[in-house]
């Protein structure tokens, strides 16, 4: 499997992707920066964390019309998984690539904190390593997490079984619709959320609760 | 080519929530401003362009609007050429 790893300008949780990513597949994934207008040969694309662009304008509009957006729409238009975490999850909204927008957190403050995930849907291909219901601790670290879209977006993402992550036992942290950490687009190929599984990936971080994540994804042997 | 002055206004969408607007609103009334009975948060660009008449440039704005300046998910917007 080779993934790649995308890089803007204010991208600040690449590293922590790229050891994860590197720690867990025995390979280290490919660096690209945003400016390039191809995307290499990638079984896996990953839009990590930070602040791209400083959050001007709104979080993750400016990367999200960088020339590198192109070429990771048309892969995933061919099918290539792709992951945006964070920063990244707000890019693949604001590109178009996932519905809905994320929105200044309910009570204001940037939080940084670790919640737990209701696994809602285990039967996608980022999430195959867990069982539906089944309840993981993840961090979060945000200022602009809440998810919002409206009510006919929701409707279509709860009857296509589309949202993969809430936020469950009371530890939603931004005030997020429906409680939804996480969502994929309609043919189950690009993956947004806002949590950090690639910081609870081995027994230093204090658990391994994100490996299964990128165990599916990476398509790792069991 | 014409030069024009423009301002653009971009506001949330009825029904979405401002918890900005919101927190504006509770420091008002805690500095005594009575009878505000809502506060929404937006932004105003103010773009200086070329274009051959006024049509033309609001229809360039008001496709700058939904290329970027706003997410129309979440926002209204309104332009005006104020020169």
């Amino acid at each position: 499997m080779k993934s790649t790893v995308v890089i803007f300008p204010g991208s600040n949780r690449d590293r922590d992707m790229i050891t994860a990513l590197t720690r867990i597949s025995g390979v280290a994934p490919q660096a690209v920066w945003h400016t390039e207008t191809e995307l290499p040969k990638s079984d896996l694309v990953v839009i990590p964390g930070g602040f791209s662009y400083g959050d001007y304008l709104r979080a993750g509009a400016i990367a999200a019309r960088s020339p590198i957006m192109d070429a990771i729409a048309r892969a995933a238009s061919t099918g290539v998984p792709v992951i945006g975490i964070c920063n990244g999850f707000q890019i693949l909204t604001e590109a178009g690539l996932l519905p809905g927008a994320l929105m200044r957190n309910a009570n204001l403050n940037f939080v940084c904190r670790e919640v737990k995930l209701k696994v809602v849907n285990a039967n996608t291909r980022f999430s195959n390593r867990y069982t539906s219901g089944e309840v993981i601790r993840c961090p979060v670290a945000h200022h602009d997490g809440n998810y919002f879209a409206d009510e006919n977006t929701l409707e279509q993402l709860e009857g296509n079984n589309r949202v993969v992550f809430r936020y469950a036992e009371n530890t939603n942290p931004n005030g997020s619709i429906l409680n939804i950490a996480g969502i994929i687009n309609n043919a189950g190929n690009v993956l947004g959320m806002m949590p950090h599984p690639e910081n609870l990936i081995e027994e230093a971080h204090g658990g391994l609760d994100g490996r299964g994540l990128f165990e599916s994804a990476l398509e790792i042997a069991a | 080519m014409p030069r024009f002055n423009a301002r653009i206004t971009v506001t949330l969408k009825d029904g979405v929530l401002d918890p900005q607007g919101k927190a504006i609103e509770g420091s008002l009334a805690a500095l005594g401003h009575v009878g505000v009975n809502s506060v929404r948060q937006g932004k105003i660009f103010e773009v200086k362009l070329d274009a051959t008449s006024k049509t033309e440039a609001t229809k360039n704005l008001e496709a700058m609007c939904n290329d970027l300046l706003a997410n129309t998910v979440i926002e209204d917007f309104t332009v005006e050429i104020v020169a």
